[in-house]
């Protein structure tokens, strides 16, 4: 393994606890209560609310990249239309409504700027080799731990924290992060490196 | 049997980021379905991904935005037809190629169509990507299986680029390792190695290289000019 995971707990279940970080807290209603109500009851007064909590977030975060904003904006009619649409399948003991979201939004922008496919596991496939069950590393990520995971980035020096948006926000390999910071390619690795390192030990490996 | 060699962090970090290529992350992808451990961490980091889009501060969105959704969510969903026709499924048992690479070669192993290129080493491409991809997008980048006979060593050589290499079947030894079904290795420039085939069996590897190999022993030198794989 190239190294230990972010945490070793990891994620899940239950409710966003509101307040949790800078986001979502002033919602009346969890991000995650607002999706399962939209999948289990078409609900679209909790949707609109989803909208409000999450379209200006994904403006910020495609509009990083090189993306202008009408393109931003159809992305994000595509994604909230997706949201929509698959709610029912969301399952908050696998992810948080942000981390479902997140996906949604990242591989609609892989589809729109690169035209590309996003390769990925068939969980029903027969060959995949499945979790051992009582292993804690294979352990949802848990409440307590996504307030710490949210407290554990504040506490990132700037320079990782910086790479670290940049890694996941702009559409770019990690050489054109190298390139654009004017950073030799193994600083910008080492870097990250030392982000998820240092995430890993404010969160409190136990492992 | 889990794998006990995985892919580094920074590309299950670009994986989850959504910003590896498709070639690389089909390597990446298939060595997910193998491994339970990298699964679980790609899993993390999307949750890191999550968080970081919460912890995102807010741009304006337009006003008419809100209604476009409203009005497209009213419309009945329009079929989604998948984009690889059904997935292929193997005859009995567990197929010996996982998703999503089955998908990607369009059937099992048992269906490859294997050129020869050396004397023990065949192999057999792997379409990534569109068409108008194929070349452009992808800058030489080759994505293919190889079939190493049992006890085989492939010529010493080292590489131009990276080669990833995800062991689907038997094994291999080089200077660096022994490497089994799900194990996944980065080479680079700096590595010189002589794979060799384990003795009990052909070992079958999806490659993934983004520039030529080199070879480097006294007769490969000479032969640079005229190999390709």
């Amino acid at each position: 393994m190239a190294g230990p995971p972010i945490s070793s707990a990891a994620s899940a279940a239950g409710e966003d606890r509101a307040g949790t970080g800078r986001s979502a807290e002033s919602a009346p209603e969890s991000a995650d209560a607002l999706l399962l109500r939209v999948g289990r009851e078409r609900d679209r007064r909790a949707f609109v609310a989803l909208f409000h909590l999450f379209a200006p977030r994904l403006k910020a975060f495609l509009c990083r990249g090189s993306l202008d904003a009408g393109l931003a904006e159809e992305i994000i009619q595509e994604v909230m239309v997706v949201v929509w649409r698959k709610a029912g399948s969301f399952d908050p003991a696998r992810a948080s409504a942000a981390t479902w979201i997140y996906t949604i939004a990242r591989n609609r922008r892989i589809d729109r700027l690169r035209q590309e496919r996003r390769p990925e596991i068939d969980p029903d496939d027969p060959a995949l080799v499945p979790e051992p069950e009582d292993a804690a590393d294979f352990a949802l990520m848990r409440e307590d731990d996504r307030t710490r995971l949210h407290q554990a980035i504040d506490q990132l020096p700037p320079d990782q924290s910086d790479l670290l948006r940049m890694a996941y926000f702009e559409d770019k390999p990690h050489s054109a992060i190298a390139a654009e910071r004017q950073l030799p390619l193994g600083t910008v690795k080492s870097r990250l490196r030392l982000a998820l390192v240092r995430l890993r030990t404010l969160l409190g490996d136990e492992a | 049997m889990t794998p006990s060699h995985h892919p580094v962090r920074d590309l299950l970090l670009a994986y989850a980021a959504g910003t590896l290529p498709e070639a690389a992350g089909l390597a990446v992808a298939t060595h997910l379905a193998l491994c339970p451990l990298c699964r679980a961490e790609v899993r993390r980091l999307e949750a890191l991904g999550g968080t970081l889009l919460e912890q995102e501060t807010t741009a304006p969105v337009s006003d008419g935005l809100l209604d476009a959704i409203l009005a497209q969510i009213e419309e009945p969903a329009p079929l989604s037809l998948p984009l690889l026709g059904p997935k292929p499924r193997a005859s009995a048992g567990s197929p010996a190629l996982p998703e999503p690479l089955r998908s990607y070669v369009g059937g099992d192993l048992d269906g490859v169509q294997w050129k020869p290129v050396v004397r023990g080493l065949d192999e057999a491409p792997v379409r990534v990507g569109g068409a108008a991809a194929a070349d452009a997008a992808t800058g030489g980048t080759r994505v293919r299986l190889m079939r190493v006979r049992s006890g085989v060593a492939m010529p010493r050589h080292t590489h131009h680029g990276t080669e990833m290499t995800l062991v689907l079947a038997g094994g291999f030894s080089d200077q660096t390792g022994h490497y089994l079904r799900g194990d996944f290795t980065l080479t680079d420039t700096s590595v010189d190695h002589q794979p060799t085939a384990d003795p009990d069996g052909d070992c079958i590897c999806l490659a993934v290289t983004d520039a030529p190999l080199r070879l480097t022993g006294p007769l490969g030198r000479l032969l640079n000019p005229f190999v390709r794989f």
